[in-house]
């Protein structure tokens, strides 16, 4: 089977957030980066590991600039067989999707995976818009994923418990906590990665219809108000009176 | 004119559905025009919808509608919102709103915005409005420049309010392509609190907890307020509890009116999922445990017995 598999470059999950002085951008100044968790620990390791026990290929796809091959090739020492990325500075979910279906209309994948979402966005869209674009089947948030003669038998998350459904190549999934477990890039595999086949291709020009414009964080706790362990009448005392949330 | 899709189960709005009618009538306020909403397959009582907002509700029949396929559902929301020219569509940010807010972009060729937590305000053609970002670290304004916008409401964001009064329901019809995703089972967790993602008030317990063996008091308390449970990443990681539970920065990010955080260390991860939750309260037994400075309301205690003290606590007030 031939594998597409989206991945995006996020801060680091221990990242300290803040953002230029006039809340414009995000102060990337410090901030260590890594494959998005959603995209590297369930999508790709499920893609490869697909691979593995049926052949085929499965290839990184990532848009973004130079600063992301870094990234791309950790995906290529996990153990995608090659990799494209779309050279721009997107700004978008849409143009994202836009360009990633522009590679994907004419590369015949039967799987294209991506995660659950990014975890500095937090959008879950890019999935559903290369569904749309390639007019394909998309299933979101699978957290179990086997694979028979070309149809999928997939396990969703869905508010308060799952869904099983099935669904014929070729589709869109997204991938999240359960599918796979997460793989620690070995030296061989690092050393691998060197030699497979990695091009940059140019972006189509699409437009971008909704950007941010301006960050701000969350108001600082004012404090916190310690109650007696031996008296929890007073907490919920205070939650009742005070924080009116019981 | 806003078009807004309320989403049921099992023929029934939720409460993530009244929320986005609620949303749907204070943005056509701004941007101007009707609320009109759309519902999908069988339901019970759509007209109800008019209550809290809806000055027309919108029906397309098919018995295709009983699963989610997210072809079929963007079809027919897209289809409804080109005939009714519709100039913002609006979702719930739950799964099935996730899966759909993508292709509802391409499909009118629009900017969206996933997970709203604001009421948008115009300027001009743009319409502003704000999100959370870096998984509950910051929030973002975002500007929508495209003629048709599309947005997801986050949940627990806007109060559903009753403002009118029940309308009658009409039949659409738009075209419908075949679908292709089948469903073969729904697994529902039984019991009646709330999922997670709407829960508004949630108990969370972390390997303080020792063992899975001892979350008797940890639903003992949750059952005494009417709460959903939830864990920290370990603990899911661990089997100690099931993955749904698992909150924070790769798991589900809850915003519930009251969070309890029992024997969580407060590890950057896990605050980044659950710290847009109104009202914290901490119990831990180490005083510099990170949590506490997240915290509204901290107990610096064994969680083996200051827990069953409040659920006794808790209790007494319930029957006060
Ligand atoms: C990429 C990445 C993503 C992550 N995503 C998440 C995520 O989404 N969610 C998440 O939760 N974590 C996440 N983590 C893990 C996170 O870093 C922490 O390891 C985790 O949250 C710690 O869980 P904990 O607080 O239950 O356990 P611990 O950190 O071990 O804390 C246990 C706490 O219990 C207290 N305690 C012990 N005994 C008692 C007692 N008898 N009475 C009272 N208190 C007691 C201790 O004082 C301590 O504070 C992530 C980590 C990484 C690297």
């Amino acid at each position: 089977m031939k594998l597409l598999v989206c991945v995006s470059k996020t801060p680091d999950t221990t990242a300290k957030i803040s953002f230029t002085d006039d809340g414009s951008e995000f102060n990337a100044a410090g901030v260590t980066y890594i494959m998005n968790p959603y995209d590297e620990w369930y999508a790709l390791v499920r893609a490869v590991e697909l691979m593995e026990k049926g052949g085929g290929t499965v290839t990184v796809i990532n848009v973004g600039d130079a600063s992301n091959d870094q990234t791309i090739r950790k995906g290529l020492a996990i153990g995608a067989t090659d990799a494209v990325r779309v050279n721009a500075n997107p700004k978008s979910a849409l143009y994202i999707a836009k360009q990633i279906a522009e590679h994907a209309k004419d590369g015949n994948y039967d799987i294209i995976f991506c995660g659950k979402e990014s975890i500095d966005y937090n959008g879950s869209e890019v999935g559903a818009m290369v569904a749309e674009f390639l007019d394909l089947p998309f299933i979101s948030f699978g957290n179990k994923f086997e694979i028979e003669n070309n149809t999928a038998t997939i396990e969703r998350e869905i508010e308060g418990g799952f869904e099983k459904c099935q669904v014929a190549t070729p589709f869109v999934v997204s991938s999240a906590k359960g599918m796979a477990a997460q793989r620690i890039p070995n030296m061989m595999g690092i050393m691998k990665a060197k030699k497979k086949p990695f091009v940059v291709v140019e972006p189509v020009e699409f437009p971008d219809y909704s950007t941010p414009v301006s960050y701000s964080l969350p108001a600082k706790k004012t404090g916190v108000k310690l109650v007696d362990p031996e008296n929890m009448d007073e907490l919920v005392r205070l939650l009742n009176e005070e924080a009116k949330v019981i | 004119m806003v078009l807004v899709f309320a989403e049921a189960s099992k023929g029934q709005f939720k409460k993530t559905a009244l929320e986005a009618v609620t949303y749907g009538y204070k943005t056509a306020q701004v941007v101007g025009g009707d609320c009109v909403v759309l519902t999908l397959g069988e339901v019970d009582d759509a007209g109800q919808l008019g209550k809290y907002g809806a000055s027309k509700v919108f029906n397309i029949a098919n018995a295709g509608f009983a699963e989610f396929d997210s072809q079929l559902f963007a079809a027919a929301i897209g289809n409804a919102a080109k005939e009714l020219r519709a100039k913002v569509v609006v979702l719930s940010h739950t799964s099935m709103g996730k899966a759909l807010l993508g292709r509802l972009a391409v499909r009118l060729n629009a900017g969206s915005v996933a997970g709203a937590k604001t009421v948008p305000s115009v300027d001009g053609n743009t319409l502003m409005v704000t999100k959370g970002v870096f998984s509950g670290k910051a929030t973002a304004e975002y500007a929508i420049s495209s003629e048709i916008k599309v947005i997801s409401l986050a949940s627990n964001e806007i109060p559903p309010e009753e403002t009118g009064t029940p309308v009658d329901v009409e039949n659409l019809n738009v075209d419908l392509p075949a679908p292709k995703v089948k469903v073969l089972e729904v697994n529902l967790q039984s019991g009646d609190t709330a999922p997670l993602p709407e829960a508004e008030l949630v108990v969370s317990a972390g390997r303080g907890m020792k063992g899975p063996e001892n979350w008797g008091i940890i639903e003992d308390l949750a059952a005494s307020l009417g709460a959903t449970t939830a864990c920290s990443r370990p603990v899911a990681d661990t089997g100690w509890r099931p993955h749904h539970e698992h909150v924070g920065q790769t798991g589900v990010a809850i915003k519930p009116n009251l969070y309890f955080a029992i024997g969580i260390s407060g590890a950057i991860q896990h605050l980044a999922g659950v710290n847009q939750s109104k009202v914290i309260v901490v119990i831990n037994k180490d005083p510099e445990a990170p949590f506490f400075k997240a915290a509204d309301y901290g107990v610096v205690g064994d969680l083996f017995d200051v827990v069953p003290l409040l659920t006794e606590a808790v209790k007494k007030f319930k029957a006060a």
